[in-house]
Order: structure tokens, then C-alpha cells, then sequence
């Protein structure tokens, strides 16, 4: 063997073991994340820590006005962010025309998707809280995350959308299926796990975020339970930030606590888009 | 009269002149074929006639072309319409994901059409002119996409058929299938003559001669010889013809 193959060898073996050390310090990093949150957070889950308002006392303290406020954001969110969202997929996709517009349009939607998430925060309190005076409601809230989340939205509708065989929209207007036909009946239904993953983990984007909420006024004390888009609200992780910042040990159980439940319903929202995209992946095949 | 008629046709793609000046009539109730080497522009008119070139980037067109005495590029002509008229097969089997039953009704759907007994008589009939009713009658509401590739094309075949077209364009129909799926689909086509006027691409020389009345042979965008296919495989006026059939170059 020549001396060139033996160093090539070597590399080899030197980066397969640096990629192998990298993997596990991520993944003991999470493991130790995880087993502290657990060990902490476990013992203080219970019925009463989910359905309680919040209090002075840590014992008393629960997380149900976070846990509603959350629903209440992502609902909105949804509402507001997927009509838009795909529907922009769409127009981008299917019928925007291949020239500058549309590149500097694409462009910008790439640009919008790495905006810091305080960024919209901060544009939210001008524009929503400020100018339209919706205040410090979900409503506000809502609008801001939409605009977080619209671009994952509407990358994920493109992909989807690209992902359907040209002989398919060829198919239906060739049976003289007009070009909205087309979309509704053909398209739309072969793209629609595509694009329910990506609007489900646009979502679960939406409930992990506080940064934005915080900027735009949600950082308040509240313990009634929204019951209108006009209502102050909090949400868990400004819940479970608000309880870090205190002094006493018994919040901070309590903060660990609900990060165990924000973890759980954003494992239980990627774990529906992971089931989602393999179902369809199974169902059609090109 | 003739069922289609086309006066010195061109199209561009851009600055690419791919047809140039093609004119040729074609008789009702007849199987023409298209033959010529990839890239003659065959597929490119073919597809001219129910207007699936009109989706492309830098598509332009000179000269007129009639169905039954009406130009399709007319701007009075819906093209939705035109397509009900003028269907088409395409080289790869392409039934949508959909069951069988739905992929067969798709074009009455689109049109509106919801009375289940209308339906129902569609798919059976068109399935039987499609030579596909015994093998899938019993499961009509099965992914089309489990089929067979020849069963899907004939599938295709049928989706095609239940809009009730008077043209059937074929554009390489049996390229992607094996022999026998190949054979089933040859004799439907020889079957549909009777009450359809069908032009088919073909890469397959002895399919052309099997299946056509006429054969068109297009070299480098031009129509090099159009006439009955036994004259041109077995006398073709031109060299170029001659030398294409035989197999020397293509």
C-alpha cells in the first residue's frame, strides 16, 4: 500500500472518531439537561401544580393561566399564520412568474427566517401594541409569532408544493382541469403532509418561544384565565421565566417543572409531524 | 373534412426555432404516427394540439392550426375546453394518487358533475373501452397507484376516455411498459379508431407500422414526409426517411 493511501486511511479514521466524539457531547449534554430538569421537576408534577393559578406561595403556585394562555396563542397563531402562510407558498409557487420580483421576494422570505426572534418582538410593540393599539393582548401575540413562524410556513408549502411531479399537474389539465382546479384537487391534497409537518413544527416553534412575548408586553403578572383575543394573557415560557427570576428554591422547582411540560407538548407536536411526513412518505410514492 | 388541420406552423422556445413550417391534415377516425429522432420536435407538436406548450417559459407560435374547422389558438377558445376535446396519454403512466374510481371521474368532477349513477356508468364504461374493467372491477376504491405499470396507463387511458374527447394524443404510451403491456395497449388503440381520431409519438418503429393509418416522420423541427405508413416504410420518397426507418441513423 502506498504511503498516500495509508495517510488517507488515517484521516479516515481520525474524522469518523471526531464525528463520533461530537455526536455524544451533544447528546450528553441534553442527557444531563434532561436528567436535572427530570429529577427536580418530576417530584412537583402533579394535578394540582397543572390546573392552579399562579401565587405567592410556590406550594400553591400552578401553571394552568400558562398552559390556557399557550392553547390560546397557538390556536390564534394557527389561525392566523396558516391561511397566510400557504396561501403565500402557493401564490410563490404555483402561479408567482420566475423573474426579479420573485427572487428578491424569495430572498427576503430566506432573510426573514433567520431575523433574531426578538426582532419581531420589538416590531410587534410598535406596530401592534403601539400604532394599532391591540395592547398587551393575545391578540398581539398571536400576530407577532405568526410573523415569526410565516416563513417556516412558507418555506415547507414550497418544498411540498415542488415535491409533486410535474406529470401530475400535466394529468389534470390535460383532462381540461382549470389551473385552481388543479391546485385544490391534485396538489394540494398530494403536498398536504408535507405541509401540515412544517406547519405543525411552525407551531411548536411558536409555543417554545418567549423572547418576542416578552418584548411586546406579555412579561405581566396575571392569574385570570384569557377568555378573548383582547385579554392579557401569559404563556409557559414566560411562566417558567418569570418563576426563575425569583429568589426562592420552591419556584424554581416549579420552573423546572413546567419546562417539563413545555417539553412535553413540543415532543408530542414533532413527534405528530415526524408521524405525519411518514405516513405520507408510505402512501405515495411517485 | 379533416379532423385537424395545421398552415405553416413555427415555434420558438426563446431564440429556439423548433417547428418550422409545418402543415398537415388529419383525417377523422384514423391512428397517425410521429416518428423521427429525440429533439425532431414530434412531442413539441403533439403537444401544441391541446395547447400543453402554453405553460412554457418563452413559448411562441406562428401559423394556425384547426380542430373540426376551429382554431384552438383562437382567443374565444376556452382551453379547458379544448382539452375536454383533445385529450392526452402521456409517456409515463401519471394516475394520480387517488383510487381507481376517482382517478377515472376526475374529469366530470372538475366539471361539476356529481349525479353517482352518471359516475358509475363512466367508470364502467370507459374501464371496458380501456380493456381494464375485468382486472380491476372489484376493486375500484384501491390506490390507482398500486396497479401495474400497464394497468395504470390503461387506467390513464380511461380517465382520459370518460371526458369524452374526439382526438386522443399519445405521446410514447408504451415506452415505459414491458411486451405484453406494450401488446394490450397497441390493440386497444387499434380498437378506439373506430370512434376516436388518435395521434400517437412513437419511438418504436414497429409499433408505428402495427398501429397507424398514416405516419408523420419529423427531422430537426421540419416535416421531412407525411403519407399512408405503408407507402412510407415501404417506398418513402425521401432519402432521409428512408435512411431513418432502415435504421442508419437516429
Amino acid at each position: 500500500m502506498s504511503k498516500r493511501n495509508s495517510i488517507n486511511r488515517i484521516n479516515d479514521q481520525v474524522f469518523k472518531w471526531f464525528g463520533i466524539a461530537c455526536t455524544i457531547f451533544g447528546l450528553a449534554m441534553l442527557a444531563i439537561f434532561l436528567y436535572s430538569v427530570l429529577s427536580e421537576g418530576i417530584p412537583r408534577l402533579d394535578w394540582q401544580f397543572l390546573t392552579s393559578l399562579p401565587s405567592r406561595k410556590p406550594e400553591n403556585a400552578g401553571i394552568f393561566v400558562g398552559i390556557v394562555g399557550s392553547l390560546w396563542i397557538m390556536g390564534l397563531t394557527a389561525l392566523i399564520a396558516i391561511p397566510l402562510g400557504v396561501a403565500s407558498g402557493i401564490y410563490l409557487e404555483e402561479y408567482g412568474k420566475k423573474n426579479m420580483i420573485a427572487s428578491f421576494i424569495e430572498i427576503n422570505i430566506t432573510n426573514l427566517a433567520g431575523v433574531p426572534s426578538i426582532i419581531y418582538g420589538l416590531l410587534a410593540l410598535e406596530i401592534f401594541v403601539r400604532v394599532l393599539g391591540f395592547g398587551k393582548s393575545l391578540l398581539t401575540g398571536s400576530l407577532t409569532l405568526s410573523l415569526l413562524v410565516l416563513p417556516i410556513i412558507i418555506v415547507a408549502t414550497r418544498e411540498s408544493l415542488k415535491a409533486v411531479p410535474n406529470t401530475i399537474r400535466e394529468a389534470s389539465y390535460a383532462l381540461g382541469a382549470t389551473k385552481w382546479q388543479t391546485i385544490l384537487y391534485q396538489i394540494l391534497p398530494a403536498s398536504a403532509g408535507g405541509i401540515m409537518t412544517g406547519v405543525i413544527l411552525a407551531l411548536s416553534r411558536a409555543v417554545g418561544e418567549s423572547a418576542p412575548l416578552i418584548v411586546s408586553g406579555a412579561l405581566i403578572y396575571t392569574s385570570v384565565i384569557p377568555s378573548h383575543p383582547m385579554d392579557d394573557f401569559s404563556v409557559l415560557p414566560i411562566q417558567i421565566f418569570n418563576w426563575l427570576s425569583r429568589p426562592q428554591k420552591g419556584f424554581i422547582v416549579n420552573a423546572t417543572a413546567a419546562i417539563i411540560v413545555l417539553l412535553g407538548i413540543t415532543f408530542i407536536m414533532n413527534g405528530i409531524a415526524i408521524y405525519l411526513r411518514n405516513r405520507w412518505q408510505k402512501k405515495i410514492k411517485w | 373534412m379533416e379532423k385537424i388541420s395545421a398552415n405553416n406552423v413555427q415555434v420558438y422556445y426563446g431564440s429556439n426555432h423548433v417547428i418550422k413550417d409545418v402543415s398537415l391534415n388529419i383525417e377523422p377516425n384514423t391512428v397517425t404516427a410521429f416518428i423521427g429522432p429525440s429533439g425532431c420536435g414530434k412531442s413539441t407538436f403533439l403537444r401544441l394540439l391541446n395547447r400543453m406548450n402554453d405553460y412554457i417559459e418563452g413559448f411562441r407560435k406562428e401559423g394556425d392550426i384547426f380542430l373540426d374547422g376551429k382554431n384552438i389558438y383562437d382567443k374565444k377558445i376556452r382551453v379547458e375546453e379544448l382539452r375536454k376535446e383533445v385529450g392526452m396519454v402521456f409517456q409515463k403512466p401519471n394516475p394520480f394518487p387517488k383510487t381507481i374510481y376517482e382517478n377515472v371521474v376526475y374529469g366530470l368532477r372538475i366539471q361539476g358533475i356529481k349525479n353517482k349513477k352518471v359516475l358509475d356508468e363512466t367508470v364502467e364504461t370507459s374501464l371496458k373501452k380501456a380493456a381494464l374493467w375485468e382486472e380491476v372491477k372489484d376493486q375500484l376504491t384501491k390506490s390507482a397507484l398500486a396497479l401495474s405499470g400497464g394497468q395504470q396507463q390503461r387506467l390513464c387511458i380511461a380517465r382520459t376516455l370518460a371526458v369524452q374527447p374526439s382526438v386522443i394524443l399519445m405521446d410514447e404510451p408504451a415506452s415505459a411498459l414491458d411486451p405484453i403491456s406494450t401488446a394490450k395497449i397497441e390493440e386497444l388503440i387499434y380498437d378506439l379508431k373506430k370512434n376516436y381520431t388518435i395521434i400517437i409519438v412513437t419511438h418504436n418503429m414497429q409499433q408505428a407500422g402495427r398501429v397507424s393509418d398514416k405516419t408523420a416522420f419529423f427531422y430537426i423541427g421540419e416535416l421531412i414526409e407525411y403519407g399512408s405508413t405503408k407507402q412510407v416504410f415501404t417506398n418513402p420518397e425521401k432519402e432521409l426517411t428512408q435512411n431513418y426507418i432502415t435504421g442508419r441513423f437516429g
